[in-house]
């Protein structure tokens, strides 16, 4: 029941973006994101759209996968779309009642409920394809410059990698508690919010035991290993780059080109 | 009273890139005060298999009846199930959360809607089966020792008195003496209250003093079904597996081997003495 928690979940696959070097993703994944506010016309997001199906052909990850990601921001997305419609100032196509529809706020609300959607799609594509370690090696890497101003670059990228290492561990300590209870004839989905709320305490008490049994097995287990900070520790695996890598670096940059071009040259033709 | 299985599979994780079959058509009938221990490699499939007994995991494919009544059927109350079928998990840890044990006891009888006399009685009751030392009743059940903690949990269990009591690995990290203090506690709950009771474990020499059928688990199906003797009577096809007899099998096979008739059946330290003893023309030990 509680394997249907889809935080920073890892799809196996072998597939080109799989491959990649965790610092491309996230330099792609930033350039995206950048992209996604520069494309503000249905030409921009034609091309956002091209070069994101791209990418999701390419990760090999089931699309219903990073659709699932959507159904937490459901709520903000509607609400979002409907504000765009109904309060952008413009000439009215359409009216009824005291509310009125311009065609600016269909093109602003169909924007903005696009960029949402495709924002989620392309860093859930991120966060599927990237191991946590690798993720947090990618960052610690990536980071590595700002330590030099006194930012503890490898601590965090420590507390990361920790907090997600702990994600699966936690979920299925929960999921084994909630079994032991409901055997003993515990029942977490009836009642009220207060009964619902006190059904809980089962639950949390021997998870936050056990949450920090294993913080305190964990920290002795560090100690025992001698680990003292980030200072000459050397990786199992470094992340070096290769040929691919750069080639991606390559492919990002184009399409970052491509979307700019395509912007400046739709508002020289006046194409929508 | 009587449990049984129709086929039943069931699959971890469908649709997300882990699929892994857990267990594959396995099909058993759990009768009136049977002492079974289910026994396999770590990932056969048993603590799957046992979870599907009280309805906590529900099978992907083949049907579960309980009493004759199909336990998937849309009007079923799993709730009142788990009352009767009452399962002790691997971890006395995942479910003591109360101020003091006596509390944390009368958990389980509390939601079976008891009143608070009879759940009183129940907890006092159940604790005392399992022989938890009176003048602890009041402690915390984190400051427990590791063999007071397990106590503790199956009475937890017991409180509901269940007709069926499943144990999981009920003596994982325990010395041999808690381990036999256990052990020894369970089956002379068995012999006294002639509940059924289900004892999952990957240790032959665990079970085999104890229960009178073995169930083996490898890769998700049932290998063998059958009294211990019958099943160890498949010693070389056990090793295959990973799992070994006890030592009493090995040694009245290798006596056997070299000529001397003893019974390589037995299956307990006792039985094989009296059979040794015998053929050197004594009785008794």
């Amino acid at each position: 029941m509680m394997r249907e928690i889809t935080i920073g979940q890892y799809y196996p696959a072998k597939s080109v973006i799989h491959s990649l070097d965790p610092r491309v993703k996230l330099f792609g994944t930033l350039m995206y994101i950048i992209a996604l506010f520069i494309a503000n016309s249905v030409s921009g997001f034609v091309f956002m759209t091209i070069v994101l199906s791209g990418i999701i052909i390419m990760s090999k990850v089931p699309f219903g996968y990073m659709v699932k990601g959507l159904k937490a921001i459901v709520v903000l997305l509607v609400v979002a779309g409907l504000f765009n419609l109904f309060l952008t100032p413009g000439i009215p196509v359409f009216t009824f009642w005291k509310f009125s529809i311009s065609m600016a706020g269909i093109r602003g609300a169909a924007l903005m409920v696009f960029r949402m959607i495709y924002l989620i799609i392309g860093t859930s594509i991120m966060s599927l394809t990237t191991t946590p370690n690798q993720l947090t090696d990618g960052l610690e890497k990536s980071m590595r410059p700002l330590s030099a101003i006194g930012v503890p670059v490898h601590e965090i990228a420590m507390m990361m990698s920790i907090a997600l290492r702990f994600i699966p561990i936690l979920t299925e300590e929960t999921d084994k508690i909630m079994k032991a209870q409901m055997a003993r004839g515990a029942d977490f989905d009836s009642g009220g919010i207060i009964r619902k709320a006190k059904a809980l305490v089962p639950l949390l008490v021997p998870l936050f035991v056990s949450a920090f049994r294993r913080a305190n097995d964990l920290a002795l287990a560090m100690e025992a290993r001698c680990y003292n900070g980030g200072e000459g520790r050397t990786k199992m695996k470094p992340l070096s780059y290769e040929t691919r890598d750069g080639i991606a670096y390559l492919i990002i940059l184009i399409a970052f080109i491509g979307i700019i071009a395509v912007e400046i040259f739709r508002k020289k033709i006046g194409f929508i | 009273m009587s449990l049984i299985f129709d086929h039943v599979s069931y699959t971890y994780s469908i649709g997300s890139g882990y699929e892994t079959k857990a267990l594959s058509d396995v099909s058993l009938k759990i009768g009136e005060r049977e002492f079974i221990g289910i026994i396999g490699h770590t990932g056969s499939g048993k603590s799957t298999l046992v979870q599907h007994m009280n309805g906590l995991l529900k099978a992907t494919e083949g049907k579960i009846y309980y009493n004759g009544e199909d336990i998937y059927d849309k009007d079923y109350d799993l709730k009142d199930l788990r009352t009767q079928v009452g399962m002790v998990f691997q971890y006395p840890e995942h479910q003591l959360f109360e101020t003091s044990v006596f509390e944390d006891v009368k958990f389980g009888p509390r939601n079976q809607g008891l009143d608070e006399q009879e759940v009183t009685l129940r907890a006092y009751e159940a604790l005392t089966k399992v022989k938890f030392p009176e003048d602890r009743f009041d402690q915390s059940p984190f400051d427990l020792s590791g063999g007071q903690k397990r106590r503790a949990a199956i009475a937890g269990v017991l409180a509901m008195k269940p007709a069926i009591l499943i144990l999981d690995e009920p003596t994982a990290g325990l010395d041999p003496k808690g381990r036999d203090e256990i052990l020894g506690m369970i089956s002379d709950m068995h012999n006294t209250v002639g509940n059924t009771i289900v004892l999952v474990s990957h240790s032959m020499e665990d079970v085999a003093e104890y229960v009178d059928r073995i169930i083996v688990m490898d890769e998700g199906s049932v290998l063998y079904d059958g009294t211990p003797s019958e099943v160890f009577s498949h010693y070389k096809k056990l090793e295959e597996i990973g799992l070994a007899a006890p030592e009493v099998t090995y040694l009245m096979h290798e006596l056997a081997d070299r000529g001397i008739p003893v019974d390589v059946n037995a299956t307990t330290i006792e039985e094989a003495c009296e059979s040794i003893a015998a053929y050197y023309g004594r009785t008794g030990i």
